[in-house]
C-alpha cells in the first residue's frame, strides 16, 4: 500500500510553504526534513524535553506532538525566525550569547522560542518567574543557572529598548 | 519513533465528525494530541483513522454561570487556567490546573481531553469527580450527560463509546461557605504527580480526591473522621502501587502527608 499524501500549506516565519506529506508526518519532521529548517531539534519525541518547541500563533507548543496536517492555518515561528532578517540577534539570543546560556546548543532552540513568548507575556519576570518560564525545557549541559541569567538579561535588554 | 500510518480527517461540523467516527471502528478523536501523539509515536496505539476535532466550531468556549463552569472540548488547559471568572466560581480549577504539565503542554492540551483520557495520574479527572461534575457527550443517537462518578470504569478507560465525542465538561460552582485545597508531590514541577490530593470541605462534610493512588480517580468521604485518622481511613480505600517513580510505601506516606495538608488548608480561613 502506498501511503496517501496530503497537500499541506504551512506558514513558517512569515513564509508559506506547500508540501505533500503523509498524515502521520510530525510537525517537527516536516520542519526539519521537508523544509530543511533544522534549527528545531528533536530530543525525546514525546513532549518531555522541549527541544522541539516552536511558536504557533505566538504560543509555545511541542512540534513533536503535532502533525503537520494539524498545523494548517497556524502562524509558526521557529528559532530561524527569531533574529532580524539582517542577522541581528533578538534580545533573547543576545542574552544567551552574553550569559553563556548554552554549551552544546542542543536544547537552545526550544529555550529561545519558549523564552521569547514568555517575555512577551511577562516582560519583567521575577527570579522565580524566570525559573518557572523555563521549567518545561531540559538542558543536560548548563545546569540552568546561566539560562535563568539569560532570561533576566533579555528582560533587561527589552526594558532598555522601551524606556 | 514514528506513528503507524492512519487516515486523517478534519471535519468542520460535529455531525461530520460523528459520522467519520461511526464510519470506521478503528477511528479515534484527536484533540490537543498531548497524550495521544506520544502513544501513536511509541506505537502503543495505532488507530486507522484520526478524526481531528480542532476545526469544530464553538467548542473552545469556557462559560461561567452562578451554577458552575462549562468547558468546551477545544478549550486548552491554558485557557481555563487563565480564566479569572472560572477561578472565582470554582477555585479548585486553577489550583489543580497549575499542576497539569508545563505551560507549553497546557497551550495545546485540552481539559476535556484530559478528563476523557482517564489517566488516574492526571489532576482534572479527580477534580471533576470530587466536585460531582459531568461530561456532555454527543453520539450517533444524540447527546447524553455522564456524571463523573459513572465516567471512569478502569485504567485509562471511560464509559464513552468509540463513536462518541465529549463536547463539554461541567464543573459545579463552589457552594457558599465551602472550601477547597489542592497539593501534590512530583519529582519536578510539571511532572505527573507521585501523589496528589484535593480537598472539598463543606460544613461538616470532608471529601478528598486522590491522584496517582489507584487505577481510577478516587474520592474518599472523610466526614466525621478525626484529622489524625483521616489518612488511615483513606488508605483503607486506596490502592497505592509500586512503579519506577515511587514505591507503594512511599505513596502511602505521601497520602498521609497530603491528606492532612489539604484538609487543614481547606479548613483554614484565609
Ligand atoms: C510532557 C507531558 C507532561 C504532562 N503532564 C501532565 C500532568 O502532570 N497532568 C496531567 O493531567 N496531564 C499531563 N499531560 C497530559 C495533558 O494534560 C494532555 O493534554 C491531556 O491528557 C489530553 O488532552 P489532549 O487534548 O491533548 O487530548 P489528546 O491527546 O488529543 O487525546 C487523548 C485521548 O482522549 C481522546 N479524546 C480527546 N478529546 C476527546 C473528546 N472531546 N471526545 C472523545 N475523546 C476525546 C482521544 O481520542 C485520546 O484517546 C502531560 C503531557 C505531556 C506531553
Ligand atoms: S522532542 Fe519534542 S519535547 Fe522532546
Ligand atoms: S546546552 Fe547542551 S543540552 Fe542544553
Amino acid at each position: 500500500m502506498t501511503e496517501e499524501l496530503l497537500e499541506v500549506r504551512l506558514r513558517v516565519n512569515g513564509v508559506a510553504h506547500d508540501l505533500r506529506v503523509p498524515a502521520r508526518r510530525l510537525l517537527s519532521d516536516a520542519l526539519r526534513h521537508d523544509l530543511g529548517l533544522t534549527g528545531t531539534h528533536v530530543g525525546c519525541e514525546h513532549g518531555v524535553c522541549g527541544a522541539c518547541t516552536v511558536l504557533a500563533d505566538g504560543r509555545p507548543v511541542r512540534a513533536c506532538l503535532m502533525f503537520a496536517v494539524s498545523a494548517v492555518g497556524l502562524e509558526l515561528t521557529t528559532v530561524e525566525g527569531l533574529a532580524d532578517v539582517d542577522g541581528t540577534l533578538s534580545n533573547v539570543q543576545q542574552a544567551f550569547a552574553e550569559c553563556h546560556g548554552l554549551q552544546c546548543g542542543f536544547c537552545t532552540p526550544g529555550f529561545l522560542t519558549t523564552i521569547t513568548a514568555g517575555l512577551r507575556d511577562n516582560p519583567q519576570p521575577t527570579h522565580d518567574e524566570a525559573r518557572d518560564m523555563i521549567a518545561g525545557n531540559l538542558c543536560r549541559c548548563t545546569g540552568y543557572q546561566n539560562i535563568v541569567k539569560a532570561v533576566e538579561r533579555a528582560a533587561e535588554l527589552g526594558a532598555g529598548e522601551t524606556s | 519513533m514514528k506513528p503507524a500510518p492512519f487516515a486523517y480527517v478534519r471535519p468542520g461540523s460535529l455531525a461530520d465528525a460523528l459520522s467519520a467516527l461511526a464510519g470506521d471502528p478503528g477511528a479515534k478523536v484527536l484533540a490537543g494530541g498531548q497524550s495521544l501523539v506520544p502513544l501513536l509515536s511509541m506505537r502503543l496505539a495505532a488507530p486507522s483513522t484520526l478524526v481531528d476535532i480542532n476545526g469544530l466550531p464553538g467548542l473552545d468556549a469556557v462559560t461561567v454561570t452562578a451554577d458552575g463552569v462549562r468547558v468546551g472540548a477545544l478549550a486548552r488547559h491554558a485557557d481555563v487556567l487563565a480564566h479569572d471568572e472560572a477561578a472565582r466560581v470554582q477555585p479548585l480549577l486553577r489550583l489543580a490546573l497549575s499542576h497539569v504539565a508545563h505551560a507549553t503542554i497546557r497551550n495545546r492540551g485540552t481539559t476535556v481531553g484530559s478528563i476523557v483520557h482517564a489517566d488516574a495520574a492526571a489532576e482534572m479527572p479527580v477534580v471533576l469527580t470530587l466536585l460531582g461534575g459531568s461530561v456532555e457527550v454527543a453520539g450517533p443517537s444524540g447527546t447524553r450527560t455522564i456524571p463523573a462518578t459513572d465516567l471512569y470504569v478502569g485504567p485509562l478507560e471511560t464509559c464513552l463509546a468509540q463513536d462518541e465525542i465529549a463536547t463539554t465538561a461541567f464543573f459545579p460552582a463552589l457552594a457558599p461557605g465551602a472550601r477547597v485545597a489542592f497539593a501534590e508531590i512530583a519529582r519536578r514541577h510539571g511532572d505527573y504527580a507521585l501523589v496528589g490530593a484535593a480537598a472539598l470541605v463543606d460544613g461538616d462534610s470532608v471529601r478528598v480526591g486522590y491522584v496517582s493512588v489507584g487505577d481510577v480517580p478516587t474520592v474518599v468521604d472523610l466526614t466525621g473522621v478525626p484529622l489524625n485518622e483521616m489518612a488511615a481511613t483513606a488508605l483503607a480505600q486506596l490502592d497505592p502501587a509500586d512503579d519506577i517513580h515511587a514505591t507503594a510505601a512511599y505513596r502511602a506516606q505521601l497520602v498521609r502527608v497530603l491528606t492532612e495538608r489539604v484538609v487543614t488548608e481547606a479548613r483554614t480561613d484565609d
